[in-house]
């Protein structure tokens, strides 16, 4: 009788298909090769003004961002007392104007190309849920100024939150609740889902002209019921 | 300060809100005002050239 005592290292490729990490790295690879995730070619219909608002979008988000987090070393109350609290406080409000111009203007644009064709569906999804999720965030930004004016707000809100049952646990009164949501919870999911819009238009790429869907070029995802498109 | 004087003197920012009434929709003027930019620049984005490299001539 004898013992294999030799390392049981299975390197077949097998073996490797078995392992999740090794199947969510194949997967990360061949859903985003580096020439798709950081690509220096764009198709030449990409050449309008009307394409640049989604990365205005995302610039004003981390302005959003950067300057919140300035905010949260001093505190929510810290722009009361302090002209340096004052200006990164108009910074992070001028920042969130910026971010719903620019996004809203995105999203009149990509509504006009109908920008969902080719399999960019949730493309369309994430943009919109990151829309709404960027909604309650600022309304938490509002709760959160400590001034009359968050409290006029959360006082008539509270009515309208009540009335859809929400309000028996997502108190608008309750300040400390709101700001948890402002500085930690929505922050953290516009991010991921405005991160995982971006690698959506990564994966497909931008959506062609209505004109050039019929012709698409080479590069481009073919919409839905066109030839090599979904049916 | 100078500038911050002089923004300030355009619009006066101390007192309450303009509102538009009109039927069942009201909205603060400077809304209305943003609404407008939006449009104007979202039309803008459309209509204006956007600028391209020269091709070079061999």
């Amino acid at each position: 009788m004898t013992v294999d005592t030799a390392p049981t290292v299975d390197a077949s490729s097998d073996g490797e298909a078995r392992q999740w990490t090794a199947r969510v790295r194949h997967a990360a690879e061949s859903a985003f090769p580096p020439e798709r995730l950081l690509p220096d070619r764009q198709p030449a219909y990409m050449a309008s003004w009307i394409y640049i608002f989604g990365v205005l979008t995302v610039t004003s988000l981390a302005w959003v961002i950067i300057t919140g987090c300035v905010l949260a070393l001093m505190g929510p109350s810290w722009w009361h007392v302090s002209s340096t609290g004052h200006f990164f406080n108009s910074l992070h409000l001028w920042s969130v104007e910026a971010l719903f111009f620019f996004m809203v203007i995105h999203l009149w644009g990509k509504f006009f190309m109908a920008a969902w064709r080719g399999k960019r569906r949730l493309t369309w999804i994430t943009g919109v849920v990151s829309f709404v999720v960027s909604i309650g965030a600022a309304f938490t930004g509002y709760l959160s100024q400590q001034n009359f004016d968050s409290q006029w707000i959360s006082t008539q809100a509270k009515d309208g939150i009540n009335a859809t049952g929400a309000g028996a646990v997502w108190n608008v009164l309750n300040f400390g609740q709101m700001l948890m949501w402002h500085i930690v919870l929505l922050p953290i999911g516009v991010v991921l889902i405005a991160g995982l819009h971006v690698l959506m238009v990564r994966r497909r790429g931008i959506v062609p002209p209505f004109a050039d869907a019929r012709h698409p070029a080479p590069d481009s995802t073919p919409a839905d019921g066109e030839p090599g498109g979904a049916p | 300060m100078l500038l911050g004087a002089l923004i300030g003197a355009l619009i006066n920012l101390n007192g309450s809100g303009t509102y538009i009434h009109w039927g069942f929709i009201q909205l603060s003027v400077a809304n209305f005002v943003v609404i407008i930019l939006m449009i104007v620049v979202f039309v803008l984005a459309i209509l204006l050239p956007f600028p391209r490299r020269r091709s070079r001539r061999q």
